[in-house]
């Protein structure tokens, strides 16, 4: 079983000014096989530049990120990426986008069918294959882009929002989607988003991330993911717990907002 | 000024009449038509293709109406120059006080008709009556006083027309013409030009049409109208073939490589803003006139513009479509063929069409200035010999050939790259 490694990972951008951004400050982790960990964080804590060097798009200044016993030197099919929206190639049709990794391995035609339709029957796009992507509501977007991301079986999935552009209802199955799929497979998931909700529901561990430096404040071990599974997400969101772990959650980022943009003008009116 | 004031008039006419047929007529329900907010919503304004019809067709009835043409019914026509017989009296004054009056009758004679001056009486008196045949749209001088028995040297001179006074310098309106007197005292016959343009500034329709036919058939300057136009098509699409082979691949380069960019962004950036016109001397002082001079211009006008696009296509792909390439493990390579190529096409699209236009207007400046064959020079060469019927032909194609090729291209591109405007 791959474990996957974050190892004291520092990221310093140089500005041209001189002066230096600290983006991320001595971050280490340890993911199981088959985790999935949510990170949340205020604007600027660091989670898309963490995702961006777990990728591998990103080196780090110092530390290193480590799979399955090897460094990660730079992208590679065993990390595959989902992205909030626009990342689809609108040149090619569904079939197309989601048969693209295996494609670049030189996969035969025939296996290489199978997987593509087995994947858009569970993402519920099996009639839509031959459409252009761009004819694709936003939500049917992000089921392509899932089914694209594990077409290539890699051992990780990184999701950078995925869900952040989509209305709430569309984005309540999409979550419930993306628990189903992560049980099914047992694919290692590390997602980042917004929505504290969100986090708490998509999150076996809940990573919440504090700026300057972009740092882990606090973790959490959470069974509301268990409980998701295959079941109504609306009665997960009504069980007294995730009430309040939602409650000491935002007040801990709003706490970090104020140390940053001092006191909120509008809690007091 | 007429004529402006004529096709505001028809311009608002048929708006007027055009509204109210409209008005008429069941209203569609498109969502469009039933906006109330039309004023200042670009996106409710759709070309009226009414308007554009009666458009072209007043800019026909126009040129019929002020050439004559055939195919409009007289009474649209605009009033023509005057033809047919006219004649005044002219008073001659001797030195001795004595006067006597003649009278002139002057055949005005259409292009190619009889021309020859009526015959006329000579009549009593000194004055003599006089005849004389002037051309339609032209003017010439009549010595009235050559067969009268005193003439200037004796001193006698002419002194009133139709009993209105004139001296030299002076002009006097006769029925039809004007006449003007010179400072040495002979009569200049103008006669009325009327509204109409003469054929050789301003053919009829019905002229060019046939003159067309004519050059289809047997051909001008040694090569048929097909041939003309297929030579000048041939430039283009050699030349722009030629600068979309190097200059697509070099903005490809200059968008993925430092050192590409580096290297060519000065060339670049100086040769984009010199028209390709400006290189014509050039490119004859080193190609001659022949095809490959025509070619290697062309070559040079779509070559950066091909460049351009292209390196706008590349640095138009959004980083994430790269990414996720690179994270379904695809390489270098194969991002460039599946991602990079695909994503930039529409860029090159809207530059192929730009440099299409372009190659068109420098192929026929090209050959305006020198060349054996060409649409280009073909309207030079007629221009030459006042032959206006061939240059207005030669400009109509010119115009609709430029626009097919715009419309084939949006053709093209509305098959080729489907997903333009929509990543």
């Amino acid at each position: 079983m791959s474990s996957l490694k974050i190892d004291n990972i520092s990221m310093r951008f140089d500005l041209p000014n001189g002066g230096a951004v600290q983006a991320l400050k001595n971050v280490s982790l340890e993911l199981n096989q088959g985790e999935l960990l949510s990170v949340l964080g205020p604007s600027g804590c660091g989670k898309t530049t963490l995702l961006n060097i777990v990728a591998g798009f990103l080196a780090p200044t110092e530390g290193k990120i480590v799979l399955g016993g090897k460094t990660v030197k730079g992208p590679g099919a065993d990390r595959g990426m989902v992205f909030q929206q626009g990342a689809l190639f609108e040149w090619m049709s569904v079939r197309e986008n989601v048969g693209f990794g295996p494609s670049m391995k030189g996969m035969p035609k025939a296996e290489k069918k199978q997987i593509v339709d087995h994947l858009l029957e569970t993402v519920g796009l099996h009639d839509f294959k031959e459409k252009a992507v761009y004819e694709l509501s936003g939500g049917m977007q992000q089921r392509v882009a899932l089914a694209r991301c594990l077409a290539n079986d890699p051992e990780v999935i990184l999701m950078d929002e995925p869900l952040g552009a989509l209305d709430a209802l569309t984005r309540e199955k999409m979550q419930g989607l993306v628990l189903n799929l992560w049980k099914e497979t047992g694919k290692t998931v590390i997602l980042i988003t917004h929505s504290v909700e969100e986090a708490l529901l998509l999150g076996e561990r809940l990573l919440v991330m504090a700026p300057r430096p972009g740092r882990i404040h606090r973790e959490y071990r959470l069974p509301f993911a268990e409980m998701g599974v295959n079941s109504d997400l609306r009665e997960v969101k009504k069980h007294p717990e995730f009430n309040l772990k939602r409650e000491e959650i935002l007040s801990m980022i709003w706490e970090m907002e104020e140390e940053i943009m001092g006191p909120s003008e509008v809690a007091g009116a | 000024m007429i004529i402006l004031l004529i096709y505001i008039a028809l311009f608002v006419g048929a708006f007027v009449a055009v509204s109210a047929i409209g008005h008429a007529r069941a209203k569609a329900h498109d969502f469009t038509s039933l906006k109330t907010v039309t004023f200042g919503d670009e996106s409710a304004v759709r070309p009226n293709r009414a308007a554009s019809v009666i458009s072209i067709l007043v800019l026909f009835l126009l040129w019929g109406a002020f050439t004559g043409s055939k195919w409009l019914p007289e009474f649209l026509h605009a009033p023509g120059p005057f033809i047919g017989a006219t004649e005044f009296n002219y008073t001659l004054r001797t030195a001795d006080g004595s006067t006597d009056d003649a009278t002139v009758t002057v055949n005005v004679y259409a292009a190619g008709a009889d021309e020859t001056a009526p015959e006329v009486d000579p009549g009593d008196g000194i004055a003599k009556n006089d005849s004389a045949a002037i051309r339609a749209w032209r003017s010439g001088l009549i010595r009235v006083d050559r067969n009268d028995e005193l003439g200037r040297e004796d001193g006698a001179e002419i002194v009133a027309i139709n009993g209105e006074p004139i001296a030299p310098g002076g002009e006097v309106f006769v029925s039809n013409a004007r006449l003007g007197m010179s400072t040495k005292g002979t009569l200049n016959f103008v006669p009325d030009k009327g509204w109409q343009m003469e054929p050789i500034w301003l053919p009829a329709p019905e002229t060019v049409l046939k003159r067309t036919f004519e050059i289809a058939s047997d051909g001008y300057q040694n090569f048929t109208l097909a041939e003309h136009l297929f030579w000048s098509l041939f430039r283009v699409i050699v030349g722009f073939l030629c600068g979309a082979i190097v200059g697509i691949p070099l903005g490809y380069a200059m968008g993925l490589s430092n050192w590409f960019r580096g290297w060519f962004d000065p060339i670049v950036e100086f040769m984009r803003p010199v028209p390709p016109l400006a290189l014509i001397p050039l490119v004859i002082i080193w190609a001659g006139i022949g095809e490959v001079g025509k070619i290697i211009l062309l070559f040079l006008a779509a070559l950066w513009i091909m460049a351009i696009a292209a390196r706008a296509g590349v640095s138009g792909v959004r980083i994430s479509k790269v990414h996720a390439a690179y994270s379904l493990g695809a390489s270098k390579w194969q991002i460039l063929r599946h991602v990079i190529i695909p994503n930039s096409l529409p860029e090159i699209f809207t530059g192929a069409r730009v440099a299409m236009g372009v190659c068109w207007g420098t192929v026929v400046a090209a050959e305006l200035v020198a060349a054996e064959k060409g649409a280009g020079m073909m309207i030079m060469v007629a221009s030459r010999f006042q032959l206006t019927d061939i240059v207005i032909m030669g400009i109509i194609l010119i115009g609709v050939i430029g626009y097919g090729i715009d419309i084939l291209m949006r053709i093209a591109e509305g098959y080729l790259v489907p997903w333009k405007g929509k990543g």
